[in-house]
């Protein structure tokens, strides 16, 4: 490979890279221009997202970098999110007084790191992917200054972020020390000639452990509902989505591609943080009134779900987890985008009760959170129930009978906690008259609702062949 | 667009008409809702035309599946929809119940009535779905939103405690269907089909059968309701406002017990066998025990519920008697049980309309002021009682006699059913509407007007005429129950 080759691989990032840097300096000399240093991102997320589906596939930069059925897919899904949060973000950040350019700028930064997750062929670039989107993360969570709990959430973040980060480098450094490489297919080919040392399964679990901070699945996360709570709602709405999918993407990648003649030995602990995230979700969320808290406990037990495909530790699976994962990012940016919109005489409606009434205040709106916390529920038709369709359908046909059956029963548990949000906008009484919608939360909210149903049965007829070739990219059975 | 299709879809051209209309006038106005309520009223009867032309085109001598749509979709799944002798009359059923429900609500629902239409005729569709689904997802699809729109139905047309009797319908029942999809989900994984069809001809190990049949058994079971997990019945019985039970009791209960016929009989029949004791067990306990605590009940509704959970009983007896007769007589009764339910609770619904309450207490002597309401309440409690001359008598006899050669002592218990039913479905006639009126309150009470008379009367006619002529019905169901009990037969090597 020489360089020029191995550079067409990275189209993607260097777009993301350079158009960054030039919005950033952009930025510092004309601080008012913020609306067209958005719209510009926006350009550039798009223009990365056909690059990267559109781009040369193979392995560059001596394995580093990857780019193959798998990246593309998690790419095209991870930049087109972000592009949605820009705006999303933007607006509602000019509506509070603080008009920043960066915020377009860290999302693109954002974007690149969770690129480079998706196509992280060794530790190091594993490692600095997730170091980039997380660095982005943290400053985004802390955006809103003047507000402390948007402080008080991006500190915790950054704090629990840096143990997680802590782990996986030590992870890192004894799966490194004891098979020698850093690239994944020659761990793959290391374990495969001498089977598991002992020190390898050691940095096997402390990157899984990490990798477990990263995607929220219990118990490691703590974190969850504190930062959800407390950050900027439109930023929630960011890294409740593609940061989820990227982490996914490479705790796949890490699993299958280097540890994929090992299977028995991740599977069971993969299938215990599934279940154990699954329970804590489901029964956790029961005690929420906040409804960012209540839907950070829902994303702990779909995290669950994505990790219980994962665990099935076939292509299907991994096939089901990326199809889990897409559906579930859209839902959870649409709700978010609710919460967004929604605030009652300037104070953003943020409990369960805030909510009564919603249907008689915002019809609109109402059908479209009715339809995410039916799609979270996992009933049909809506696309969180072809979500788990598919993750179940994996997890049985590997033989993980009982854990699928749990799963199952947890989501019951779990539709007390979107029933009541549902009986509250529809049963209830309004407490007042909402304000006006701020249009481009409407717009991606109701645009999000769509999709979770109908469109979502003619996208299937797409990500479902998309996500089969990626997950064959693993190398899985 | 196929026949099929066109029918389950046919209501939502009405949400549609319901909604265009709600953009362009106020939701509150008197003649929006009027209008809404005619296009409501139109787009169910239009339902309904079709539903006979669906019968009346249908071949009651083949056995398999007509009027077969087939388009394939994404993962395997096809959309495939076809109706044969057993899911056909439930089309019918359904198409037949919904426009009375409309007709019935016309005034009694005073607030959030657009709504309230749109949630009936999308409820339609997905009913009508269910029994015409011949693809196991889209069955499971159909089956499960069902839950949604009676959800709303309860909980915001409700009575007093709306909240508790929906959410227990919807936990209860959901809880019941995840069951069912993991099998599904399982079912898939081991014939590599989701075709309805295909896996009726499937054979799965007896070993696996077994815990297929138990976890469609909990989705079936809840549903029908059998005991013990009936409990969730008479609170949304209750709590619903008249055309919810009406749909419920007329219904929703019989997804139950077209889903055994449909799956656990004849793709798991050595479980079926199996569990055959186990069911009638629960069904001998259903019809006795329910009929003694409907006995007990003050509330007219609660009582009638309790009578359902009864005559559920009957029809579970009757399909895993694993005969002809038995298969006949519980199609029948859950026919006739729909029509007879249904027009019970819309009797209930007359006089709580006037005075607001169901407690079997405040009435009493309502012949002096209601006599075409005490007649049209005399029929239907005794085609709930099982008079021969209804339709109640009909299934009734056949399950028995279908079960009598398989559990002489089932069938035994079972017509001590027939007596209690007798005793509480009397003694709530006598005390509602015979004796001396007491309460000054019912002094002032009406009779039926044109419009409950219109809505008694096709129902009337239809408990009569199924009573005294059941044959067109087993003409359109013996090809298709004939060929299932066969394949049953065949595959216990019985």
């Amino acid at each position: 490979m020489t360089f020029s080759t191995d550079l067409g691989l990275a189209i993607p990032e260097l777009v993301l890279a350079i158009s960054a840097m030039t919005l950033l300096v952009w930025g510092a000399f004309a601080p008012k221009m913020t609306f067209a240093i958005g719209a510009a991102a926006v350009g550039v997320l798009v223009v990365a997202a056909v690059a990267a589906a559109t781009g040369p596939l193979g392995r560059g930069f001596a394995g580093g970098l990857i780019s193959d059925d798998a990246s593309a897919f998690a790419k095209v899904a991870i930049y087109l999110a972000s592009a949605v949060c820009v705006p999303l973000g933007q607006r509602w950040f000019e509506r509070r007084g603080v008009n920043n350019f960066e915020f377009p700028v860290l999302i693109l930064l954002a974007a690149l790191g969770m690129g480079m997750m998706a196509s992280a062929g060794d530790l190091i670039s594993l490692y600095v992917g997730v170091e980039l989107h997380s660095l982005a993360l943290y400053v985004l969570a802390a955006m809103h200054r003047d507000n402390a709990r948007a402080s008080e959430a991006g500190l915790k973040y950054f704090v629990l972020g840096a143990l997680s980060s802590g782990l996986l480098l030590y992870g890192a450094s004894l799966v490194y020390g004891f098979a020698g490489s850093t690239v994944f297919t020659e761990i793959a080919a290391v374990v495969a000639a001498q089977g598991v040392h002992t020190g390898v399964l050691f940095g096997l679990v402390f990157l899984i452990c990490g990798l477990g901070f990263k995607v929220s699945a219990a118990p490691f996360h703590m974190w969850t509902p504190d930062v959800y709570e407390g950050a900027p709602t439109p930023v929630v709405a960011f890294f409740a989505a593609a940061p989820k999918l990227a982490a996914m993407v490479l705790f796949a990648r890490v699993l299958a591609e280097g540890f994929g003649h090992a299977v028995p030995q991740w599977q069971q602990v993969i299938m215990a943080l599934a279940l154990i995230s699954i329970a804590v979700g489901a029964f956790a969320g029961l005690a929420q009134q906040n409804l960012k808290r209540l839907w950070a406990y829902s994303s702990i037990a779909n995290v669950g779900y994505a990790l219980l495909g994962l665990a099935a530790g076939t292509a299907e699976g991994v096939q089901s987890m990326l199809i889990f994962m897409v559906l579930y990012m859209i839902d959870v940016t649409g709700f978010f985008a609710c919460l967004a919109a929604l605030s009652r005489q300037g104070k953003p409606m943020e409990t369960i009760d805030d909510m009564a009434g919603l249907f008689k205040e915002q019809p609109g709106l109402a059908l479209a959170m009715t339809a995410f916390s039916l799609s979270a529920l996992g009933l049909p038709p809506f696309s969180g129930f072809w979500a788990k369709f598919f993750v179940f359908k994996a997890a049985l046909n590997s033989g993980l009978t009982w854990a699928a059956v749990l799963g199952l029963v947890g989501s019951v548990v779990a539709a007390f906690y979107y029933l009541r949000l549902i009986k509250v906008m529809w049963f209830d009484g309004s407490t007042g008259a909402t304000d006006k919608l701020p249009l481009e939360a409407r717009f991606i909210a109701l645009a999000m609702a769509v999709f979770s149903f109908p469109l979502v049965l003619g996208a299937l007829h797409w990500i479902y062949p998309a996500a089969g070739r990626a997950a064959h990219a693993f190398g899985l059975a | 667009m196929s026949l099929l299709s066109l029918i389950t879809y046919a209501p939502l051209i009405g949400v549609v008409a319901i909604l265009v209309l709600r953009l362009f006038g106020k939701a509150e106005d008197a003649g929006t809702i009027n209008t809404a309520k005619w296009i409501a009223l139109i787009t169910t009867l239009a339902t309904l035309a079709l539903s006979v032309l669906l019968v009346v085109q249908f071949n009651p001598g083949d056995a398999s599946f007509q009027f077969v749509e087939e388009a394939p979709w994404f993962a395997g799944i096809s959309y495939r929809m076809g109706v044969d002798g057993i899911s056909v009359l439930f089309v019918l059923l359904t198409a037949f119940l919904m426009p009375i429900c409309i007709a019935a609500s016309w005034t009694s629902i005073t607030k959030r009535v657009l709504e309230y239409l749109i949630a009936f005729l999308i409820l339609e569709c997905l009913v009508i779905g269910v029994f015409c689904a011949l693809d196991i997802v889209l069955f499971y699809i159909f089956f499960e939103f069902g839950l949604v729109p009676m959800f709303l139905i309860i909980g915001i047309w409700g009575g007093a405690r709306r909240v508790y009797a929906a959410f227990k319908f919807f936990l209860y029942t959901l809880l019941g269907s995840v069951l069912m999809l993991a099998a599904i989900l399982a079912m898939i994984g081991i014939s590599h089909t989701s075709s309805i069809p295909e896996l009726m001809v499937y054979k799965f190990d007896p070993a696996v059968q077994t815990w297929l049949w138990l976890a469609f058994f909990a989705s079936f079971a809840v549903k029908m309701p059998m005991w013990p997990v009936h409990t969730w019945l008479p609170d949304a019985h209750v709590e619903a406002p008249t055309a919810g039970s009406v749909i419920l009791a007329g219904i929703l209960l019989k997804m139950g017990g077209y889903g055994f016929m449909r799956f656990s009989l004849p793709m798991f029949p050595q479980a079926s066998e199996q569990f055959t004791p186990l069911v009638f067990a629960l069904s001998a306990i259903a019809i006795v025990y329910t009929s003694l605590v409907a006995f007990r009940q003050t509330d007219i509704k609660k009582l009638i519920a309790y009578s359902s959970v009864a005559h559920m009983g009957f029809v579970t007896m009757g399909i895993f008697s694993g005969n002809a007769t038995g298969e006949q007589g519980a199609i029948f009764q859950m026919l006739s049980h729909g029509v007879i339910s249904g027009a019970l609770f819309l009797c209930v619904g007359v006089v709580y309309d006037r005075m607001h309450t169901r407690e079997i207490a405040f009435y009493g002597g309502l012949v002096t002021r209601m006599p075409w309401y005490a007649a049209t309440f005399m029929l239907f409690t005794m085609g709930n009682v099982g008079l021969p001359g209804t339709s109640g008598f009909v299934g009734e006899i056949l399950t028995m006699t279908g079960t009598y050669g398989v559990s002489t002592w089932t069938a035994f218990i079972a017509t001590t059913g027939v007596i209690l039913s007798a005793v509480y479905a009397l003694n709530l006639y006598r005390s509602v509407i015979f004796g001396a009126l007491t309460n000054p309150k019912l002094d002032g009470i009406t009779d039926l007007d044109w419009r409950e008379v219109a809505i008694f009367a096709p129902l009337i006619a239809s408990t009569l005429v199924l009573g005294v002529s059941p044959g067109f019905v087993f003409n359109l169901t013996q090809s298709s129950v004939d060929h299932l009990v066969a394949v049953y037969q065949a595959a216990i090597g019985g």
